[in-house]
């Protein structure tokens, strides 16, 4: 018996080797979406320079989805510019996984707010230094 | 290990082989319908059917009464709280039922409440315990019905069944327990207790999937809820599922040979598989009755941690637990406006800002202890794994050093 559950390969192998998990010194921008008690929480820390998404991490509390959505989202923004990075959408991220289940397409919407409040955050920053 | 370690035995449990083989004549070789009993197939049905009805009974001690089959638990919760309020006394409108019951009952409050009838929760204290004081305050003269059940898969604990059945008896209503989440690893007896209904499924004790059983005292008849023939004394209609039938029959009469060697040798797995979680795992919050609890069930919270990413690592280790949602995301709801919370944990307490999820290891007839060693290895990394990825666990430790 194979021990498939409820998600695609592509989905299963970000939530059990995510990529770009864990935080970073000093950001430049930092977006949280979410709170333990909807079940998914979701911080992104991002590093920018010349307007280039350098670096990023990210902590998720969250299902399988949260967790694979976060780290997918991580490896779309790596390298884009701010500006590429403001257009990523939920539908890409979760194209990017080869889909998810209908009641976890807010797991990918999510991952799309936490990197539009990050850019605010940056650009807040940046107003205010 | 490359064993499959099921501990889901709240969700359902392996047929055992010995009730497959008491089934399999009835599928090619005793196939007549138990209606048709006036020629040889169809008497031979109709008496494996009434024979089924004694080892059911004698499993939940009833002496005198009817065992009626039927498709499941649900249908056998449906019958008795719809058809039971109504049945003696038409005055009583009153109806309780506690509030940690399966949805096969909640769900089924909606229709009491269209047909005139009050209903009310019973609230579990902490511990997830319908205290007798609670019942004997909620009591009314017009109550006509009592539904509470004898465990609960999510949480584990059990209920003084006797204490509550005895009050209700008092005052004339009728007292009915759901035993799914017990039958075949706690002693029930329905007679001497003073039980009117009992609610059975036989795939919850080594028996097959859609048949289950409404176990009724003497003199009790519940309205029926389905409209045919004459089958199951008029309260069930439709021919018998009769391999069904006998293979829950079978899986009684092993209960209740077996059932006390089973319950002891789980509460001794449990016992250690809940002794070792306390010892390695920081952040565990137990649920349920500490002792007073389902034998071989163990179920709990990390803070920090989601459920569902818990059973969904375990399961890549062949572990297969349930998990409970405080505030939930249920894969099975059909979409993100049906996702619930478990109305069990909620009862129990169990703060919905900090847990999102709940996992329950709930150990079987079969397993061994080399699993519960398994489990117990495999658990900390991933729990581990989890908190390195929890951005509040994260906060915690932050809040530790500066505080």
């Amino acid at each position: 018996m194979s021990n498939a559950g409820p998600y695609n390969p592509k989905v299963m192998d970000h939530f059990m080797n995510p990529r770009n998990m864990g935080e970073l010194e000093s950001p430049d921008g930092v977006g949280e979406v979410g709170n333990p008690s909807c079940g998914d929480m979701m911080r992104l820390f991002l590093k920018i320079e010349d307007d280039t998404v350098k670096d990023v991490r990210f902590q998720t509390f969250g299902c399988g989805a949260a967790i694979a959505s976060s780290s997918m989202l991580t490896e779309i923004i790596k390298g884009l510019s701010v500006e590429e990075a403001k257009k990523v959408t939920n539908q890409r991220i979760a194209d990017a996984l080869d889909g998810l289940p209908p009641a976890k397409i807010h797991c990918s919407v999510m991952a799309e707010e936490a990197i539009q409040k990050a850019l605010e955050d940056y650009e807040n920053r940046k107003k205010s230094a | 290990m490359n064993d499959l370690i099921f501990l889901d035995h709240g969700s359902t449990s392996p047929c055992d082989p010995r009730v497959v083989e008491a089934m399999n004549p009835y599928f090619t070789e005793i196939y007549g319908n138990p209606s048709s009993h006036l020629h040889a197939q169809g008497n031979q049905a109709s008496q494996a059917v009434d024979g089924a009805r004694s080892d059911v009974a004698a499993l939940v001690g009833l002496a005198k009464g009817q065992v009626v089959f039927t498709s499941g638990a649900t249908e056998a919760n449906n019958l008795a709280l719809l058809g039971l309020p109504s049945a003696k006394d038409p005055e009583r409108k009153h109806v309780l039922v506690s509030q940690i019951e399966h949805y096969s009952v909640v769900n089924t409050l909606d229709m009491l409440k269209a047909h005139g009838y009050t209903v009310e929760e019973l609230p579990v204290d902490k511990n997830g315990v319908v205290t007798p004081e609670i019942l004997k305050s909620r009591l009314r003269s017009d109550t006509a019905l009592v539904s509470v059940m004898h465990a609960n898969a999510e949480v584990g604990t059990i209920q003084p069944i006797a204490e509550l059945a005895a009050l209700v008896r008092e005052t004339g209503a009728f007292f009915h327990t759901d035993a799914t989440a017990s039958a075949g690893l706690l002693p029930l007896r329905m007679s001497e207790w003073g039980i009117d209904a009992v609610t059975l499924s036989a795939h919850n004790f080594y028996g097959p999937k859609g048949v289950g059983a409404l176990v009724l005292a003497e003199g009790v008849r519940p309205k029926p809820r389905s409209y045919g023939g004459w089958q199951e004394f008029g309260l069930r209609c439709g021919t018998e599922n009769v391999p069904g039938i006998v293979g829950m029959a079978a899986a009684a009469r092993l209960a209740l040979a077996e059932k006390a060697e089973w319950a002891e040798r789980q509460a001794l797995l449990g016992r250690k598989l809940w002794k070792g979680l306390e010892e390695k795992i920081s952040f565990i919050h137990f649920t349920g009755h500490p002792t007073d609890r389902l034998p071989g069930h163990v179920s709990f919270w990390v803070e920090h941690v989601e459920g569902e990413s818990l059973i969904l690592f375990l399961n890549s280790k062949n572990i297969m637990a349930a998990s409970g949602s405080a505030c939930g995301s249920n894969l099975k709801a059909a979409d993100e406006d049906e996702l619930v919370a478990s109305h069990v944990l909620d009862a129990v307490g169990v703060p919905s800002d900090i847990c999102a999820g709940s996992v329950t290891f709930f150990i079987g007839k079969d397993t061994t202890e080399a699993h519960i060693d398994f489990v117990l290895q495999e658990f900390s990394p991933i729990v581990e794994r989890l908190l390195q990825m929890s951005p509040t666990y994260h906060d915690y430790l932050k809040s530790q050093k500066n505080g």
